[in-house]
Order: structure tokens, then C-alpha cells, then sequence
């Protein structure tokens, strides 16, 4: 599924939107999560998962090619953490509803 | 950054009801959850990747007994980041953009 996919199956389920409606939700959704990764903030969704910034620092790398050293500068990286619901759904291996 | 915000944000910025705007949030997240519980990825262009891999089973053991147990197979969850979402996080300190820092040939 792609986000074109997404927005297709918000525009079936609400035959209310119009397709520049479902499209201006969908981006807003990411662009929401991308200017909090931005931000360096949290970000939790239930029943979905977490994303948090990480720290890389910065290293010395090797270029494999021609084995140059090259410095790599310090860097932020998202890191997404699933959430319980999720985690479960994808496994099936255990009972949703015995969750307390 | 939680659910909320965004519904806040699309209430702001398309101009629907709360709970229209709730309606909207809540099915954009079930309609990836279940494409993800089929095993099936979702790509997000500008943001990344879902992608749902196998695991197999392997034997481990109890730190605490010592006894050897076999781990089970299990299907996990990964995100991959996309190029433009990496390096949007890498240039927000730069405020603005050098105008003589590298001429486009």
C-alpha cells in the first residue's frame, strides 16, 4: 500500500470528502508527524507506536569503495518504536483481548 | 505530539468538525494497522516505510534456570525511514539557504 492507496480507501470511506479533501488529510497527517521529528518532539499514537529523534554522533567512516577516510558529520535519525495494539495484530500469536 | 494534535491540525487547517476531523484520523491509522496485520508494507513517499518481516524460531535459554527453551517464530514490525524524512531532520538548523554556497553549474 502506498500513500495514493491510502487516500484512495479515506475517499471510499467517506464518500462525503472529496478526493482533494482525503489527499489534503492524508499529507497533513505526515506532514504533522514530520515537523514534530523536526522538532525533536515525541511522538506517541496510541495503539500504533512511538517515534523518538536518536543522536548519531559524529565518526570517522571509510569510503568501501577506495577505503578513504571520510568524516561523518553528527546526525538525528527517527527511530519508531510499535505500540502494543499493533505489535499484537502483526504477530497473532497472542490474545487482544486479554490485555488489562 | 500525540493523536490529538493532529486532529487539531486538520480541524485548523481543512475546517471540519472535531469529530469529523476525529473520524478522518482515527481510519487513516486503522486502514495502515490492517494493511500491516496482513503482512503487507506501506509506503509513505517523503516519510518512509512500514514493513513487516518474518522472524524465525530459535532456541534460547532461561538466564535464570538454564534451561533451553525454543524462542518462537514471530512477525515483527519495522520502519524504514525515507531519504527526504533523514535528511529534513538534518537541515532544519540551516535557516535559510546559503545563497553563494555552491553555484548550480
Amino acid at each position: 500500500m502506498t500513500k495514493r492507496d491510502l487516500i484512495e480507501e479515506i475517499n471510499d470511506r467517506f464518500p462525503h470528502l472529496s478526493r482533494f479533501d482525503a489527499e489534503v488529510i492524508v499529507n497533513t497527517v505526515f506532514d504533522s508527524l514530520i515537523t514534530a521529528l523536526q522538532r525533536e518532539e515525541r511522538i506517541e499514537i496510541r495503539g500504533f507506536g512511538s517515534f523518538v529523534v536518536k543522536h548519531r554522533r559524529a565518526r570517522d567512516g571509510r569510503n568501501p569503495k577506495t577505503g578513504e577516510v571520510v568524516s561523518v558529520s553528527s546526525k538525528r535519525v527517527p527511530f519508531f518504536k510499535v505500540g502494543k495494539e499493533l505489535r499484537l495484530r502483526v504477530n497473532q500469536s497472542a490474545d487482544i483481548e486479554s490485555g488489562g | 505530539m500525540t493523536k490529538a494534535d493532529i486532529i487539531n491540525r486538520i480541524y485548523e487547517r481543512v475546517g471540519f468538525s472535531k469529530k469529523e476531523a476525529t473520524d478522518v484520523v482515527e481510519a487513516t491509522f486503522e486502514i495502515i494497522k490492517s494493511q500491516l496485520e496482513k503482512g503487507d508494507k506501506v509506503k509513505i513517499s517523503g516519510f518512509g516505510n512500514f514493513v513487516i518481516h518474518g522472524k524465525q524460531p530459535r532456541k534460547g535459554r532461561n538466564p535464570q534456570t538454564g534451561e533451553e527453551i525454543t524462542i518462537a517464530g514471530r512477525r515483527v514490525l519495522t520502519f524504514k525511514p525515507s531519504q527526504t524524512l533523514k535528511k529534513n531532520m538534518n537541515t532544519v538548523a540551516r535557516e535559510d539557504p546559503d545563497p553563494d554556497a555552491s553555484a548550480q553549474s
